[in-house]
């Protein structure tokens, strides 16, 4: 039976069938071919073009598009993916509001620029339904890589270093491969199976065997695969998710927002996610909008992300932020949260008003709340790892860490910002640096 | 990936793109930056005599034609022909082809016409290691009145002489550059074809003045006031060019002669499209004036995947493919018979269609009061101008009518037979088929 949206409590089946349905489709249907044609006619082909130097993996933007316009997107595909191999999943869950369209001329010219992320979408899309692959290998090299992690990062260096002809090995904890992708990325924003698909995909080059269930530090050590190996990628993202520190934080409905996600994208039907009537939803990040977006469409009554900080100095972008907006999320800025009460099982939450320096004003806010999403930063976890810089693994160029023939990348190294289009181009460009290390070629 | 590799006249390049003699080809800088971004060749910025070179105005020297969007359609030039020194020129060519000995590079000349000032000229440019020669007979204007470029190639006596003159002075394979600024483009490519030529390249640029200054009353573009005829090419030019180059290629005096296509090549497509009626290869000039150089990477990938989507492993199999399928209007089909169709899932009720048909054509699209547009089949005459109208692509298709069936507008059913003028009882000249 369909629960109402004002049962209390955290119930599962709150919206009929369709509603769930159309709630977590697609949160920007694809282009249709006129809509592409349109879109494409109006890059002007710029030279040095801003959008490519605004891309994290440097996608020959204004060549692609050309590409489409003239008929030939399998040609614009191939010029995507030899950049950026998961060209599809960044074509849907990029913010571009804040990478290549930011840059795009367009933008500065009429507020509207090319629609790169789309586009580049329609693109992949074409290739990859038909389970094309466009690359192949090199010659075998004898040489062996183990990578750590089976998200962006690690499957993009996989990806790389199976072209140039090394053996690969990836070792992941979680029983399905693709990392984030799989088990954090909304669900509207890649929904119908496309991470796996993606991955599917991405593994017919050839020389890459995936192992599940194997986490290191559990089932295999660094030491080991140190010594099995003729190079390791470290590619495990943050396991750890950071705590409140508040009184009352473990009661019953107080939840790792990252839990909440992978549990939603891991079910089968929406129908039997539970939610609460009354969710809040602690942080400012990409991670705090799409627990709370996702809440509410998957039918609570009242979401409230609440935000230590100015709308300003949240790291989701404003697009994320009107999105969640628009779907209902209300959003409550400079306020910590001070205590949990409940009798078990959270009642309601204790929030403190703050200044633009964080100083406690006094003034206090209480939600009622039935369910609480802690989404304020995930952590490296992980011991004998090579030396840290600021909480991550310290890379430099290529993704060198501290030990000898160990690389890291993506969400786990330092630097860059943390999005999937960020730990492809940190993937691809230790890939790089390990063939060129492997070869006796780097500099 | 294909092989894009091409022989023209035996000359090699690693694809059929070559840049025309204009001014991406003008200077050693140009041409070298030209070959890394992937050119097959190019046929260097037109050589002048030995002496003070030419000079040009110093105001603008291009005028345009915008679509929507400002998307550049036509452009047009008042240049003349290089204006840096004979030498300067032949040693910048030598040292460029000695560096990229893969690539196509032609000396574009264009001297007076006289014996003497052409036999002066072609050891200096053979000593280059130029692949080849193109005679510039098509400038027209400023060389034009100097006795030179189009006033040459408008004339096929000199055509045929000077091109004799070049066949007997070098070893070089000379290509002739025409003019399409002439009544009936086969008579110059007769007399190049008499005078030897190895291959003739078309289109140079059309006689054109794009615009009028309504404050000031001078044509564009305008040297303070005054202006005067330039050179039209770019998109705009292509259809010109393409029916050229077939007429060249399916005329029997001239069906055997290699032609280097020219005129408003963009694309891929465009290029497959020159070649496909009887180009060799092809040369570029305003794409690469508009966009920079890097849009050859655009035409290679196109290219390579559309003939292995076609299974071609070698260019020379799209080159004259189309020929025989370009002929006279007597000989087309009158028994194939098209109706226009509207695609009610793509149509986006605009009514272009509507206002095209039922104002300029043949009344044959009804429009109801929710305005649904529909193809009435008792009118329609399958003319294809809502076709070409209609914004939204494949929208209106044309629907070839069965034979058997009957033509609601003619009443009369199509024959399966095919049937043209020539034996069309309206024809008066018509001859019964024996
Ligand atoms: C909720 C959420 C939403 C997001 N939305 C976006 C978005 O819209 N756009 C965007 O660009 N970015 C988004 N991001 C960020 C993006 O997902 C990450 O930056 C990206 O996935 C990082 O890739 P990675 O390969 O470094 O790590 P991950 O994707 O985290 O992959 C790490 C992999 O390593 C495995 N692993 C971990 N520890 C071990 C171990 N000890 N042994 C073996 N395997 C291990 C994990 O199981 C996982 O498969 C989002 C992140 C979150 C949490
Ligand atoms: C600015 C300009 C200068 C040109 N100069 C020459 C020239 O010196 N010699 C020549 O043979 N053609 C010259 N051309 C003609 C081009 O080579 C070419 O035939 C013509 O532009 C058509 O090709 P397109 O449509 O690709 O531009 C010139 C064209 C332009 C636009
Ligand atoms: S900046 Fe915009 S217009 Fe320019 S090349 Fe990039 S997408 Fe095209
Ligand atoms: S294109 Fe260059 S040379 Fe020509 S007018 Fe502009 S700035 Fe001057
Ligand atoms: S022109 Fe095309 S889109 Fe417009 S009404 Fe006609 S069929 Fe429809």
């Amino acid at each position: 039976m369909v629960q109402d949206t004002f049962t209390p409590g955290v119930v599962a089946g709150r919206l009929d069938q369709d509603t769930y349905e159309a709630q977590f489709s697609d949160l920007h249907p694809p282009l249709g071919a006129h809509e592409a044609l349109v879109a494409a006619d109006r890059c002007y082909f710029c030279h040095d073009a801003p959008c490519i130097t605004a891309c994290p993996t440097d996608i020959d933007i204004p060549l692609f598009i050309r590409q489409i316009a003239t008929g030939t997107p399998d040609a614009a595909a191939k010029t995507i993916l030899s950049q950026n191999i998961m060209g599809g999943m960044c074509a849907r869950v990029c913010p571009t509001e804040q990478l290549c369209e930011q840059a795009c001329v367009r933008e500065a010219a009429e507020g509207k620029p090319v629609l790169i992320g789309q586009l580049q979408r329609y693109a992949t899309d074409n290739l990859q339904a038909r389970g094309e692959h466009p690359f192949t290998r090199a010659e075998a090299t004898g040489k062996a890589v183990a990578i750590v992690g089976a998200g962006p990062a690690g499957l993009a260096c996989g990806h790389r270093l199976a072209m140039l002809g090394h053996r690969v090995d990836v070792y992941d904890a979680r029983p399905k491969p693709g990392g984030l992708n799989e088990y954090g990325i909304a669900t509207y924003k890649t929904p119908d199976g496309f991470a796996q698909a993606e991955v599917d995909w991405l593994l017919k080059i050839g020389g890459i065997t995936l192992h599940h269930n194997k986490a290191m530090g559990r089932d295999i050590t660094l030491g080991e695969l140190q010594e099995d190996y003729d190079g390791v990628f470290l590619a495990m993202g943050l396991g750890g998710v950071n705590a409140l520190g508040t009184t009352g934080e473990d009661k019953a409905g107080v939840l790792n927002a990252v839990d909440f996600i992978a549990e939603l994208r891991q079910a089968s039907d929406m129908a039997a996610v539970p939610v609460g009537r009354d969710v809040v939803v602690i942080g400012g990040g990409m991670t705090a909008v799409d627990a709370a977006v996702q809440a509410k469409l998957l039918g609570a009554l009242n979401v409230t992300l609440v935000y230590r900080r100015g709308r300003d100095r949240m790291n989701a972008s404003p697009f994320e932020q009107d999105l969640a907006a628009s779907k209902g999320v209300r959003i409550v800025t400079h306020a910590v949260p001070v205590a949990v009460h409940g009798n078990g099982a959270v009642r309601d939450v204790e929030f403190e008003y703050v200044d633009d320096a964080m100083k406690g004003t006094g003034q206090m806010l209480r939600l009622q709340a039935d369910q609480v999403f802690k989404a304020i930063g995930q952590t490296l976890e992980g011991d004998g790892l090579p030396q840290l810089d600021g909480g991550k693994i310290a890379v430099s160029q290529g993704g060198r860490t501290s030990l000898d023939g160990v690389w890291a990348g993506g969400d786990c190294a330092s630097g860059g910002d943390d999005l999937t289009v960020t730990a492809v181009a940190e993937g691809r460009d230790a890939a790089m640096d390990i063939h060129a290390t492997l070869m006796g070629t780097a500099g | 990936m294909a092989n894009l590799q091409s022989d023209f006249i035996g000359i090699k390049s690693p694809n059929p793109f070559w840049l025309a003699s204009a001014p991406p080809t003008d200077k050693e800088y140009n041409v070298r930056r030209a070959f890394e971004a992937g050119w097959g060749g190019v046929v260097w910025k037109t050589l002048g005599m030995e002496g003070p070179p030419v000079v040009n105005v110093n105001g603008p020297r291009y005028g345009a034609i915008y679509g929507a969007d400002r998307r550049l359609l036509g452009l047009n030039n008042i240049e003349l022909i290089t204006d840096r020194p004979l030498e300067v020129n032949l040693r910048e060519m030598k040292a460029v082809k000695r560096d990229y000995p893969d690539r196509a590079l032609i000396a574009s000349i264009m001297v007076p016409c006289e014996e003497e000032a052409w036999k002066a000229i072609l050891p200096h440019v053979e000593d280059t290691g130029a692949d080849g020669i193109e005679l510039n007979f098509g400038c027209p204007h400023g060389m034009a009145e100097r006795g030179m470029g189009s006033a040459v190639g408008q004339v096929p006596e000199y055509i045929e002489m000077v091109t004799r003159w070049c066949k007997m002075y070098t070893r070089m394979p000379v290509i002739v550059k025409l003019t399409p600024n002439i009544t009936n483009v086969l008579y110059p490519a007769e007399a190049a074809k008499r005078g030897g030529a190895d291959a003739v390249s078309l289109i140079n640029t059309i006689n054109s003045i794009t615009s009028v200054d309504l404050d000031l009353f001078a044509p564009e573009p305008m040297i303070d006031g005054k202006g005067t005829h330039g050179g039209y090419c770019g998109p705009a030019v292509k259809p010109i060019a393409l029916n050229m180059v077939a007429e060249i290629a399916r005329n029997p005096e001239t069906a055997g002669l290699p032609i280097s296509g020219i005129g408003g090549v963009t694309t891929w497509r465009d290029a497959a499209e020159f070649m496909a009626l009887g180009a060799g290869n092809v040369q570029v000039c305003t794409a690469a004036m508009t966009y920079g150089f890097k849009i050859v990477q655009e035409m290679i990938s196109g290219l390579s995947e559309y003939m292995d989507d076609k299974g071609f492993t070698s260019v020379d199999q799209i080159v004259r493919r189309a020929v025989p399928n370009v002929t006279d209007w007597n000989q087309l089909n009158l028994n194939y018979v098209t109706k226009a169709k509207i695609d009610q899932d793509l149509c986006i009720s605009c009514g272009r269609c509507f206002a095209a048909c039922e104002d300029t054509s043949h009344q044959a699209i009804a429009m109801s009061e929710d305005r649904t547009f529909s193809v009435i089949d008792e009118e329609c005459v399958a003319c294809n101008l809502c076709v070409n109208v209609c914004p939204v692509e494949d929208c209106i298709t044309m629907e070839t009518m069965a034979p058997g069936s009957v033509d609601p507008r003619t009443g009369q059913t199509v024959a399966p037979e095919y049937a043209n003028w020539t034996t069309h009882p309206n024809n008066p000249a018509a001859k019964a088929a024996e």
